[in-house]
């Protein structure tokens, strides 16, 4: 007799949502690029003055705290499936995705405090 | 013409290597199967398959200078010297340049290859109009050599959960099939981050398959599918 743990199951029922969610987080990541690229092109260069008054604005903080948290969302599905590609055994990867999981979730709280305390 | 040929045999051979063979081709040796039968004339130890020479039945398919292809198809003229062939890539060596296809044929039958209509069979046919036989074609061309699915990484890394590119493209021929009655069960059966979604659209399946298929378009559908499904 197969022992059920020796079997293959497969039809996680997700999956679009990933998958989605990477191309949504990619367009968000372009559109912000466009703009600061296009923000310092026209201005020429920025000097401190006007950074910090660009960071007033809290529509721009928003803005700013959306992009990292795409980053951060994108990043966390391409390094799953990284992680899905290359380690086998299953409670190797749990370990390895709540960790890249805690470190994104770092990042964003340390985002957040780098964005408003400008 | 100078070949260098990837050689195993298990019953003898530790591991592959690489035999070299310098032949004199004839004028009527124009395709790579035609050489390849010229060095077995030589050489009978050399183990291949080949059946219909001519790129319909698939047999041939190997790793001809680094890209997968069917030798029965490839011109002998189009090709650098010293010719390098090797065995279909990320799949079990049986001898030479044959090799174990099982893991591939699980795949494709796990889609369930075949029309599924639970309706009783009409007296003669189930018919189409042209329309929906036309979105068939680019679909059912597909000859199963595996040239694809043994170009395509996340088939190395995962040949027992990722479907691979013959698979889903015979995925969406029957999903796309107007007599087919399962597209739900179907693309149940594929919402899966292995399965359907190891695919990272790199494309490998479409520059390798000697039929001028697009698996990757195939897969893109079916993932379009499953979207407008789920939001």
């Amino acid at each position: 007799m197969v022992s059920a743990t020796k079997k293959i199951p497969v039809g996680a029922h997700y999956g679009w949502q990933d998958w989605l969610a990477q191309r949504v987080t990619a367009v968000i990541m372009l559109l912000f690029s466009i703009v600061i690229i296009g923000y310092f092109m026209l201005k020429g260069g920025v000097n401190y003055a006007e950074w910090k008054e660009l960071f007033r604005s809290q529509t721009f903080r928003i803005f700013v705290l959306v992009f990292f948290l795409s980053v951060y969302y994108h990043a966390w599905i391409g390094i799953k499936d990284v992680l899905m590609d290359y380690i086998k055994p299953a409670g190797l990867r749990i370990t390895a995705q709540v960790a890249v999981l805690l470190f994104l979730l770092g990042c964003s709280i340390w985002s957040v405090t780098i964005i408003w305390g400008v | 013409m100078k070949f260098i040929i990837e050689r195993f045999d298990p019953d003898q051979d530790q591991k592959p290597y690489f035999k070299e063979y310098d032949i004199q081709l004839e004028p009527s040796d124009r395709m790579l199967l035609d050489a390849l039968i010229r060095i077995k004339s030589i050489d009978d130890t050399l183990a291949l398959r080949r059946s219909c020479r001519e790129g319909i039945c698939g047999s041939d398919a190997m790793n001809i200078n680094g890209k997968n292809g069917l030798a029965c198809i490839t011109k002998v003229s189009d090709l650098k010297e010293p010719v390098k062939l090797r065995p279909l890539p990320g799949l079990p060596i049986i001898r030479d340049l044959i090799v174990d296809m099982t893991q591939f044929f699980k795949q494709y039958n796990s889609i369930k290859p075949f029309v599924i209509n639970n309706d009783p069979p009409p007296e003669k046919e189930r018919l189409q109009s042209p329309e929906e036989r036309l979105e068939l074609d680019g679909l059912y061309e597909c000859i199963l050599c595996a040239c694809c699915s043994t170009a395509c990484p996340s088939f190395w890394w995962n040949p027992d959960k990722f479907v691979g590119p013959a698979g889903l493209l015979t995925a969406y021929r029957f999903i796309a099939d107007s007599r087919d009655q399962a597209v739900n069960e179907r693309l149940d059966n594929l919402e899966d981050p292995y399965r359907l979604f190891r695919c990272h659209t790199i494309m490998n399946c479409v520059d390798v398959c000697p039929k001028g298929l697009n698996p990757s378009l195939a897969i893109g559908k079916i993932k379009e599918m499953m979207v407008r499904r789920g939001v």
